[in-house]
């Protein structure tokens, strides 16, 4: 454990360096540096019109995440419980997955109108895919074992299934929520970019058209260090949960 | 197998059909999205000008710069990375990260270093690539049994036939993993880039028929890109199969 925060410490240490090299290297109006930058997102955060976009950007995403993770539980475990639906629909899952989505973005907006309805749709749309892949993954590698046990103890498929599969598909389906996160995160602040007149990615866009670098790296800093801690966050949810399941 | 790929046959046609169906009957006004049919004869249509050569190829060859450049540094990094430790170690909640940041966060910062060319959108597919070749590189190599590397050591095999005939057999599936995710990878990057903010390219003339409620010329570009995109994915998992296969009968 103390090796490990060794390591996250010497990581951080590396990149905070790295980051302030390129601002010696490429000057103030390419990039501002980590303390400075750091200072000004605190400025952010003490503005109230700050606060609004990012609570707009924190219900868009938390809208998302949850369609996200209802819609992929919803098709990934009973495509892992039915062997040919499985068959049929993971390379059709597998090829949206590998699909640019932002294309898909207009058809999004001309189907939802501009706001929080497109955002949280373009963000679900990104988010879903990983979590059905992952638990369609955890329900098919559940022991056949187990599986037999419940047949001869005359489980109901209901009861099988919350005593059984689920539990077995915990480590996959907790994998699966971590990336799902992630492209939820990224398919959310992509809406916003676009159609949208609040959020962070709406404050990110005028911001790249008015090259106010402050504003765009702080913002930056900030996604980052969300995405970062909720990411080491859910990692850490995994291994527990892996390592519940296979004692040592 | 060849039961399921008749299912989805069936199953897309439907959808299609469907689509095609509702967009005839008016459910789906022509303002909103044309009939299949009509993008498709659109996409031909807009092939056979040549109008959009030009921005194809611009992506295509984006997107082949980002792939090729990840892979090799990717592979390389990895093979100099793997005998570190404790350097691996200190990246590993790097990598477990590196997908939770949104990578676009960064497409502003790259034009104002590299300027409203190429670069930005090249090194956006690349950030999103190479990491993906870097870890199945390492997961890769981890899975060359030590056995075969202590035979190659009593049989004083050089350093570059225990590579050629060790090591890259045993590490090719993962290897493969890794340029599949790559070529994912550096096409939704290159692409997204185009989308955000460029002067050419598929993404870029995407949003630019968008914002001119130009349908006839978007949705058979969106139609292109995603035929391309399932091509691609289509014959890269064909192959592995197909390499998966030779394996376990030899």
């Amino acid at each position: 454990m103390t090796g490990a925060r060794w390591h996250g410490l010497a990581l951080i240490a590396t990149l905070l360096l790295t980051w302030q090299m390129l601002y010696w290297f490429a000057g103030a109006q390419a990039l501002t540096p980590p303390l400075a930058t750091a200072r000004f997102l605190v400025h952010l955060l003490g503005t109230a019109a700050f606060w609004g976009h990012l609570l707009e950007t924190a219900r868009a995403f938390g809208w998302a995440v949850v369609i996200a993770v209802g819609a992929g539980l919803l098709i990934g475990l009973p495509l892992g419980l039915h062997r040919l639906g499985g068959e049929i629909a993971e390379p059709m899952l597998v090829a949206l997955y590998s699909i640019p989505k932002i294309t898909l973005y207009p058809i999004v907006l001309l189907a939802f109108g501009i706001g929080l309805p497109a955002k949280i749709a373009f963000g679900a749309m990104h988010g879903f895919i990983p979590v059905a892949l992952f638990a369609m993954a955890g329900v098919r590698q559940v022991s056949p074992t187990l599986l037999r046990t419940a047949r001869v103890l005359r489980l109901s498929t209901a009861s099988t299934i919350r005593t059984i599969v689920l539990p077995a598909a915990i480590p996959e389906i907790a994998t699966g929520l971590r990336i799902g996160f992630s492209l939820t995160l990224i398919g959310t602040l992509l809406g916003e970019m676009f159609g949208s007149q609040r959020g962070l990615g709406y404050l990110l866009m005028t911001a790249i058209g008015l090259q106010n670098v402050p504003v765009i790296m702080a913002v930056t800093l900030l996604l980052v260090l969300f995405a970062a801690g909720m990411s080491v966050l859910l990692l850490r949810l995994n291994r527990l949960t892996g390592a519940r399941n296979h004692p040592k | 197998m060849r039961r399921a790929t008749a299912w989805r046959l069936a199953i897309i046609a439907t959808g299609v059909g469907l689509l095609e169906g509702l967009c005839r009957a008016g459910f789906i006004t022509h303002l909103t999205m044309p009939p299949p049919s009509e993008i498709l004869r659109d996409l031909l249509h807009i092939l056979a000008a040549g109008s959009m050569n030009g921005a194809i190829a611009k992506t295509l060859s984006n997107v082949a710069i980002a792939v090729v450049s990840s892979i090799v540094t990717g592979i390389a990094l990895g093979v100099a990375i793997h005998p570190w430790r404790g350097l691996r170690n200190s990246l590993e909640p790097l990598f477990a990260t590196w997908y939770a940041v949104p990578v676009y966060a960064f497409y502003p910062l790259f034009i104002i270093l590299f300027g409203l060319g190429d670069t930005p959108q090249v090194l956006i597919g690349f950030m999103l690539a190479m990491i993906a070749v870097l870890v199945s590189t390492l997961s890769g190599l981890d899975r060359v049994p030590p056995v075969l590397r202590r035979t190659a050591r009593v049989n004083r095999m050089g350093p570059v036939a225990t590579a050629l005939r060790i090591t890259l057999p045993c590490a090719a599936p993962y290897l493969f993993t890794g340029v599949k995710l790559a070529l994912s990878y550096a096409f939704i990057g290159v692409v997204g880039a185009e989308f955000i903010l460029s002067r050419d390219g598929l993404g870029y003339e995407i949003n630019f028929a968008f914002n001119n409620f130009d349908n006839a010329v978007m949705y058979p570009l969106i139609l292109l890109i995603l035929l391309i995109a399932t091509g691609l994915n289509a014959t890269l998992q064909h192959w592995e199969r197909r390499l998966l296969a030779r394996r376990s009968r030899g």
